[in-house]
């Protein structure tokens, strides 16, 4: 985290990113609901379009409230800034078209949530853009995956649903042995759980529909850059490091430096691939942003009683979460996540598919829903559900069971949620 | 661009393809463990509307090769020599906070080549506190750190930045961080050693801009005062809510300023 020089975690969460209005004196970020802003001459609209001088033209490109939440992102992980998305699967679409192009090639965890499993596997080789997927325990595996073509290592901080730890700093090795850079969906940790780039990521990406947004009522994404990377040294990646005909010849790495794949990224991928978030989805996550340091904390204390809970009761085979401590990841946990591990977390029903049809069904608080990181508590059942897509043989490299339930604690009464627990279990196994 | 000074490659940015025959020039030099990038609004912006442009990476810094000058005079020096291998004879002199210093020398010694100079940032002497320096002379991330904090005005560390998304606090810090190893110590000595610059100020004669944020901590508004009343008749400008790294922090402050001062030429 942060050190005492710097404006803290907490203070950042408030304040980030944003300044009184200085028109109106508005304490709270203003809803800049308009698709376009007024040019004050010729000249001054040139700029605009040309990066001369700094401003807004359009929402799909830039937005005064999805700026705040980009830089308040940005500054929270630490790194030189974020772009906004509808969605996290758009946020890891544009890093991904970016970075690279036909016959590229991705090294990619296999521990993935669906959505992104099916758009490494099913719809970039469409595209020219191939995806090998390997142990996330196994840094070696990453590194005897590269091929010359390769352009990124991708993996989660967390996997889901059986909550395989990243060992960050290794794996970060292996992909700047390569000159390649590590990028990492940090959707299930947060900033204020884990902070990648302190460990050697160099992209992040979050779904800001989860724990960042807290409330399930925006769908939104960000990529955020740690700056870090040296795209000129590593040589690998023209679209950041040579003139490019679609703006002006710009040469990213050349006049941004630091900030050249956030340019590119919004002055491309933005403009041509269009998946702007909302100015008012911004507003929504800037109000959860507001209190994520109370409800992560309060996130991980109520997951942390129900791991017990459950742990101790007979209708459960095993808990997959890394606060475990016999999970096999339990030790990289606390030495990269000290302050818990989060609320996502699976566990083995005994009685396979039919009892986990029972446990769902019984339940009474838990949200049946495909969603995670909500304030209020959900379930789901990975094989029907997320991970439908995918065949036997991922599902099984994946370790999704058909008994295999996964659970997003909220921040409701732990004992109201044990009382339902208990409850939906016992009748399970009837 | 890339030109060739003492044997050595000098990048300089253009903020365009290729510059134009007949039009004006205006130079832009970094400050301390910076480079060309600090300038990229500015550069794109004069070259599109009436100037060639000649944004510089000192030596030892971003894409230029050798290792950093020691010294404002060098500096100085070696700016001239980069501008005759240009063939640019006449430019308007943009510097800041260490490349203020180096616009002032440089005007001091030949005030036939400028015909306008802005000083961004900038204090006569210049002296940099002894724990900043040792860091930076041991190489350690907390002369990075000291300078984050110090350089920036607290709504810049808050954020609010009008180019979208990006924190200026971080960038700035990458930014620093790749001259860290290289440059930064040499940089910081090279201000807090500049001794003549009261001396050079009192024999400009070129039309000159004084830029100053208001909250500047490295090079406080206080700081140039000896300064701004050695210079004939500055047009000394105070930007709010602006620490030392003005064209990151109130770029379109720096914009008007710029623009007012090539307009007065």
């Amino acid at each position: 985290m942060s050190s005492s020089k710097y404006i803290g975690f907490d203070t950042l969460t408030l304040h980030g990113g944003q300044r009184p209005d200085p028109v109106t004196g508005a304490r709270a970020t203003p809803i800049y609901q308009t698709t376009s802003f007024v040019f004050q001459e010729t000249t001054h609209a040139a700029s605009l379009f040309n990066l001369g001088r700094s401003g807004h033209v359009y929402s799909r490109i830039s937005n005064p409230t999805v700026a705040v939440l980009e830089e308040r992102v940005a500054s929270l992980e630490g790194g030189v800034g974020g772009i906004a998305t509808a969605s996290g699967m758009a946020a890891i679409h544009l890093a991904i078209t970016t970075l690279m192009g036909q016959g590229s090639h991705i090294v990619s965890s296999h521990a993935l949530y669906g959505g992104t499993h099916n758009l490494l596997t099913y719809t970039l080789p469409r595209f020219g853009i191939e995806t090998t997927f390997v142990d996330p325990r196994d840094p070696a595996a990453f590194r005897a995956a590269i091929r010359p073509e390769t352009r990124l290592l991708y993996a989660e901080t967390i996997g889901n649903p059986r909550g395989e730890v990243l060992d960050i700093p290794s794996v970060a090795g292996v992909a700047h042995d390569h000159g390649l850079p590590l990028m990492l969906d940090s959707t299930l940790t947060t900033p204020w759980l884990l902070r990648p780039f302190d460990h050697g990521a160099d992209l992040v990406m979050h779904s800001l529909t989860k724990f960042i947004g807290g409330h399930g009522i925006a769908i939104g994404g960000m990529v955020v850059d740690s700056g870090r990377f040296d795209w000129e040294k590593s040589g690998h990646f023209p679209t950041l490091t040579e003139p490019y005909a679609g703006f002006e010849n710009m040469d990213f790495a050349e006049d941004f430096g630091p900030s050249a794949f956030l340019i590119r990224g919004r002055r491309e991928g933005l403009r041509d691939f269009g998946a702007a978030l909302s100015p008012t989805n911004a507003f929504h996550f800037l109000q959860g942003l507001e209190t994520l340091p109370l409800r992560m904390a309060r996130h991980v204390e109520n997951a942390r009683r129900i791991i017990v809970f459950l742990g101790e009761n007979p209708a459960v085979t095993h808990v997959n979460s890394p606060e475990v401590p016999g999970h096999p990841d339990h030790d990289l946990a606390r030495r990269l996540l000290p302050r818990g591990c989060g609320s996502v977390f699976s566990f083995e029903l005994k009685g396979g598919r039919e009892a986990g049809r029972k446990f769902i069904e019984s339940l009474q608080l838990f949200s049946h829903l495909a969603n995670v990181g909500d304030a209020k508590s959900l379930v789901i059942h990975p094989a029907s559900t997320t991970h439908a897509r995918m065949g036997a043989a991922a599902l099984q490299q994946a370790g999704i069971t058909e008994g295999l339930v996964r659970l997003s604690v909220g921040l409701e009464d732990p004992e109201d949620l044990i009382a339902d627990l208990s409850r939906a279990l016992y009748r399970s196994q009837k | 661009m890339r030109f060739t000074v003492d044997g050595q490659e000098v990048y300089a940015a253009t903020g365009a393809d290729a510059h134009q025959p007949g039009k004006p020039w205006i130079t832009f030099i970094h400050g301390a463990g910076c480079d060309h990038t600090v300038w990229v609004l500015f550069a794109r912006f004069f070259s599109r509307n009436g100037f060639n442009v000649l944004a510089p990476d000192l030596p030892g810094h971003g894409k230029s090769a050798g290792g950093p000058l020691i010294t404002v005079e060098q500096m100085a020096q070696w700016l001239s020599r980069l501008l005759a291998a240009a063939n640019i004879d006449s430019t308007v002199l943009v510097g800041h906070s260490l490349g203020s210093l180096v616009a002032l020398e440089a005007a001091a010694r030949e005030p036939q080549r400028y015909t306008q100079v802005v000083l961004l940032g900038t204090a006569v002497p210049m002296p940099v506190g002894e724990a900043l320096l040792n860091a930076a002379r041991e190489r350690n991330h907390a002369a990075v750190d000291m300078i984050m904090q110090f350089g920036h005005a607290f709504g810049t560390q808050l954020g609010g930045n009008p180019v979208a998304g990006i924190s200026v606090l971080n960038n700035n810090m990458r930014v620093l961080e790749r001259g860290l190893p290289v440059n930064l110590y040499e940089d910081l000595n090279a201000c807090h050693s500049y001794r003549d610059g009261i001396d050079a100020a009192r024999t400009i004669k070129t039309p000159i801009m004084v830029v100053l944020g208001d909250q500047d901590r490295m090079t406080p508004p206080a700081s140039a005062q000896a300064l701004i009343a050695a210079l004939p008749a500055p047009d000394v400008r105070r930007i709010p809510d602006c620490g030392h790294m003005l064209m990151s922090e109130q770029p379109e402050a720096v914009h008007v300023a710029l623009v007012a001062a090539v307009s007065a030429r």
